[in-house]
């Protein structure tokens, strides 16, 4: 599996495996947030993949031995987490019983 | 010695994932998706964070990693936390073999809903129709 250029070390080995992983994960996660039921579901959904989006970046730093991009993934945690937040307090204060 | 350490913490960190997305998909109902989700996918998070420090091992790396996972780790509850209540309040259902609902009848629902100013009532001295603010 050449997932990623250079000499197969044992890094680059597991980082190709995890990367792998998470990506079955994303997609996992993209089936729920597709499927729902409700909104706070797919609002789960998102979140669950900004937190994956979190890791890829961190494993791809690994990879590429940029260590700038750990500075992306606090950026990443931060506007996902007030995604939520905002999902949250639009689901709680929403009309209900009118449009569902 | 530090590269096999970090391929473990990677894969393990990678495999937490992995089971937190399964479990979001798997569980039968939201709250306890969520109770998959959040903690399954911190913990790998974490872990994939504490790899990162053992491949760079320098102190600005180890420093963003600690603040990254310390950061994962305190808005994850919260965002959880409200979200379920949010959910909760919208009248999201349970599973259907769920025994106990230990929040029934714990809140008014319409009260912790409802934004502030619409539920509060007319003060002594509030006249109806009176303009509200100084600007209009």
């Amino acid at each position: 599996m050449t997932l990623i250029e250079g000499p197969a070390t044992v890094l680059t080995v597991a980082a190709g495996i995890s990367l792998t992983l998470v990506m079955i994960s994303i997609v996992l996660v993209f089936v729920r947030v597709l499927r729902g039921p409700s909104l706070p579901d797919r609002v789960m959904g998102l979140d669950m993949i900004g937190l994956m989006a979190v890791s890829v970046i961190v494993l791809t730093a690994i990879v590429s031995g940029e260590a700038v991009l750990i500075d992306a993934a606090i950026a990443l945690a931060l506007v996902s987490f007030l995604g939520t937040l905002a999902f949250a307090r639009f689901i709680e204060r929403r009309e209900r019983g009118d449009d569902e | 010695m530090n590269d096999l350490i970090a391929a473990a913490l990677m894969l393990l960190g990678a495999f937490f994932v992995l089971v937190s997305a399964l479990g979001a998909v798997r569980m039968p109902d939201l709250f306890m998706r969520m109770h998959a989700a959040t903690k399954a996918g911190t913990l790998g998070a974490g872990l994939v964070l504490a790899a990162a420090l053992f491949v760079f091992g320098t102190t600005a790396v180890t420093t963003k990693a600690v603040l990254v996972f310390l950061f994962l780790l305190l808005t994850a509850p919260v965002g959880a936390h409200v979200l379920g209540r949010a959910a909760y309040f919208d009248g999201v259902p349970l599973w259907d073999r769920t025994e106990v609902d230990a929040l029934q009848g714990k809140y008014d629902v319409e009260e912790a809903t409802t934004p502030a100013p619409v539920s509060a009532p007319p003060g002594p001295g509030d006249h109806p129709h009176e303009p509200d603010g100084p600007g209009s």
